[in-house]
């Protein structure tokens, strides 16, 4: 490889996308030619999965070798759980979340699926549209991927043909529709042999889109291209109260991420719960003044007045205030191998609040392969029920439909301080 | 898709304000919190991305250095100056008083001490309650790290168990802990090597000097370069060569080697990064070819 005279801009932010589908899938397989295929895969790690291939008795290096795991891991020959892939084209960086197909796959995907904004889900042409390809359809969608793209695998083993792909693309569609996914698109490729993932290779001439990099590259990095509105949960407090700099003597800064929207100087903004409003007088990343800060991006606010403000609290804009609720109905997905417990108090984490919360009704539980309803009166792990809680203090909250970052919370077990469910507000 | 699109952030600017968002977590949820501070590239890095979370107010967490007594002057130098820039509390804790104290001891006295700082950091952490400790570890360095959580759960033997860890959703970090269990968190998780480079580069931070090729000499042994150092001296058998080198982690002198290069500048060798062909510890870390699961060992014993 000979080296660039200058280094390309990357100037096409960062996507982030989870790969669902079992081993049997091609999924290590698709994973391992996309970093091979963008030059990601370095020499000495080229090296070793060739080592290993060799000793496993594979004569072809096995791109799937590259996504192996912990030793921990190829003991049990299990995939433990999510494992998170870096890759650059020079224009974009990509984060991958690899969710394994089989072990505890609820768990795993909705993990995974928190994050992304495109889901990539794969299909066996031989096999087509599975119990498990709806199963990880409807995860996505319930988790509010943004941007469903079905890959259809293992062409090369069905002689690449046409007929055999715009069948599965058919019977995905039929279903899809009742889940009211909405932006979905179909590619064939093979993992295998390389067709159409960043090169498009000759056996697929009669597909004339675009390569499944070209799709995520021109993938929107945003999460939602809607106007959302300004939210922003205060992390930290910063009060310098340095005595050898009088100018900092009343410095309040309230730290925090916007969660989503925008907000610019001189915006009319209202504190939640209190309900306390003021202006924003100043914006600052590092103590660089910002005239507006933009979602996504971690900041220090300055306010007009002095309000009484601690981490936990949530500022908005003064027109788009929800009101503080004190039960909530959520789709909840259990996480932990101890089932949940109507008769106990767990902790809820919704944004950089947390409250104690009670179940206070199991509205039914979703069969995920059917997607029929079912009644139960506890949950164990892997369940996905609609559930309502009650909190001991307000939170506020927005659906989740509307907004990812104010209508997600998880579930904390405070016995062992556990993660143990996750949950979505609406 | 649309070809609309919302303004999005660039992927530096992105990778900053999730690192910046994890720090302040931290800060939030943890009564007492250290940062760890080795004077290396990726803790550089952290020092700065704190600078953003937290000024114009102090850190809300001391630095700390586990110190294996083996490390290059010149990145000891470093690392004593920039926390006094900072005006941050500088703590150093030494393997070679644990050491002296007996609760390390080393098979024989050339052993790498990289993996005993996991007891004196474990010993650090008890000395001072510490309850989390922020480190620069990336997923991208090694394959036991891909699978490691942002906010890493450690029981009260510092162990990591890999089948047992809290599952990570959205952006809501859980870094609860009872007495005596601690968490490891990692802000530059999502961050490759190159991102490292190029945010060094923006924000034009100061490296110790070994980061940029100068002339050193090695022997060459097992593919890697190995520096001749009081230390580490060369065999009566060994070729000794003076070669053009820089460093591209910086560690313990018994295990870390340094790579043949001419890049003098973070722009020569950011060229350099992206044109790689050898993975970073793979070129670098004696210690993590010992075996295919040498840091997921170690990691369970309460490494970084």
């Amino acid at each position: 490889m000979s080296a660039p005279e200058h280094l390309p801009e990357i100037d096409n932010g960062l996507l982030r996308f989870l790969t669902c589908g079992s081993v049997d899938d091609g999924k290590s397989t698709l994973i391992g030619r996309l970093l091979f295929d963008t030059k990601t895969i370095l020499a000495d790690t080229l090296s070793a999965i060739e080592k290993t291939s060799a000793r496993r008795g594979t004569s072809a290096v096995d791109l799937s070798l590259l996504t192996d795991g912990l030793q921990a891991e190829r003991e049990q020959g299990i995939t433990i759980d999510v494992a998170y892939r870096y890759f650059s084209t020079g224009t974009r960086k990509y984060i991958i979340a690899d969710a394994p197909g089989h072990e505890q796959y609820t768990r795993n995907m909705v993990t995974a699926a928190s994050t992304a904004n495109l889901a990539i889900i794969l299909v066996d042409a031989r096999k087509g549209v599975l119990t498990q390809t709806r199963r990880h359809s409807y995860l996505a969608s319930l988790v509010g991927i943004p941007h469903l793209l079905v890959a259809v695998n293992k062409m090369d083993l069905v002689d690449y043909d046409q007929a055999v792909f715009e069948r599965i693309k058919a019977d995905y569609l039929a279903f899809a529709a009742k889940l009211g996914i909405g932006d979905v698109r179909f590619i064939p490729i093979s993992a295998l042999n390389g067709d159409m993932i960043v090169d498009r290779g000759e056996r697929l001439a009669w597909y004339d889109g675009p390569t499944l990099l070209e799709i995520l590259e021109a993938a929107p990095a945003a999460h939602t291209e809607r106007a959302e509105d300004f939210r922003f949960p205060v992390q930290y407090v910063c009060r310098p109260q340095d005595s050898a700099n009088p100018e900092l003597h009343d410095y309040r800064g309230f730290m925090g991420r916007v969660e989503s929207g925008e907000v610019g100087v001189g915006d009319a903004v209202t504190v939640l719960p209190s309900g306390a409003a003021s202006r924003v007088k100043a914006i600052e990343i590092g103590g660089v003044r910002r005239e507006r800060a933009i979602h996504e991006q971690s900041v220090t606010l300055l306010l007009e007045d002095e309000i009484d403000i601690s981490r936990g609290d949530l500022i908005v804009k003064s027109a788009e205030a929800p009101a503080p609720v004190k039960e909530i109905d959520a789709t909840l997905c259990w996480l932990s191998e101890t089932p949940l417990s109507p008769a106990r108090t767990y902790l809820v984490r919704h944004t950089t609040r947390e409250v104690k919360a009670k179940v206070a009704r199991i509205a039914h539980r979703v069969d995920v392969n059917t997607l029929a309803h079912e009644e139960a009166s506890q949950l164990a792990m892997n369940d996905i029920a609609r559930i309502t809680l009650k909190l001991a203090q307000p939170i506020v909250a927005d659906d989740y439909a509307a907004n990812r970052a104010t209508g997600a919370f998880i579930v904390i077990d405070e016995s062992t301080n556990n993660t143990v469910g996750a949950g979505m507000i609406g | 898709m649309s070809t609309l699109t919302k303004q999005t952030l660039s992927h530096l600017d992105w990778l900053e304000a999730e690192a910046i968002h994890i720090l302040r977590e931290v800060a939030g949820q943890c009564a007492n919190p250290v940062l760890l501070f080795s004077g290396g590239k990726d803790s550089i890095c952290l020092l700065r991305l704190a600078e953003k979370a937290f000024r114009p107010g102090r850190f809300p967490f001391p630095l700390m250095h586990i110190d294996t007594g083996h490390n290059y002057p010149e990145v000891t130098e470093f690392r004593d100056r920039r926390a006094a820039e900072l005006g941050e509390r500088l703590i150093v804790r030494s393997v070679e008083d644990s050491m002296a104290r007996g609760t390390v001891v080393l098979k024989h006295p050339g052993e790498s001490r990289n993996k005993h700082q996991s007891v004196t950091l474990l010993e650090a952490i008890e000395e001072f309650s510490f309850d989390a400790c922020i480190g620069g570890a990336r997923r991208d360095e090694e394959k036991a790290r891909a699978k490691e959580r942002i906010m890493s759960f450690r029981d009260e033997f510092g162990q990591w168990d890999p089948k047992n860890q809290r599952p990570e959703l959205w952006n809501l970090y859980n870094a609860r802990s009872h007495k005596g269990e601690n968490i490891r968190a990692f802000p530059i998780s999502n961050w490759t090597e190159l991102d490292v480079w190029q945010y060094i580069q923006r924000e034009q931070l100061e490296l110790p000097s070994i980061y940029f090729a100068h002339v050193r000499p090695v022997v060459r042994k097992n593919g890697l370069l190995q520096p001749v150092t009081p230390l580490t001296p060369a065999k009566a058998e060994d070729k000794v060569e003076d070669v053009l080198v820089r460093f591209r982690t910086v560690g313990d002198i018994t295990c870390t080697a340094p790579v043949e290069s001419d890049a003098d500048t973070v722009d020569k060798i950011l060229l350099e990064t992206a044109t790689t062909t050898i993975t970073e510890r793979g070129a670098t870390r004696m210690d993590d070819q010992t075996s295919e699961a040498s840091m997921e060992q170690r990691k369970k014993e309460g490494y970084f």
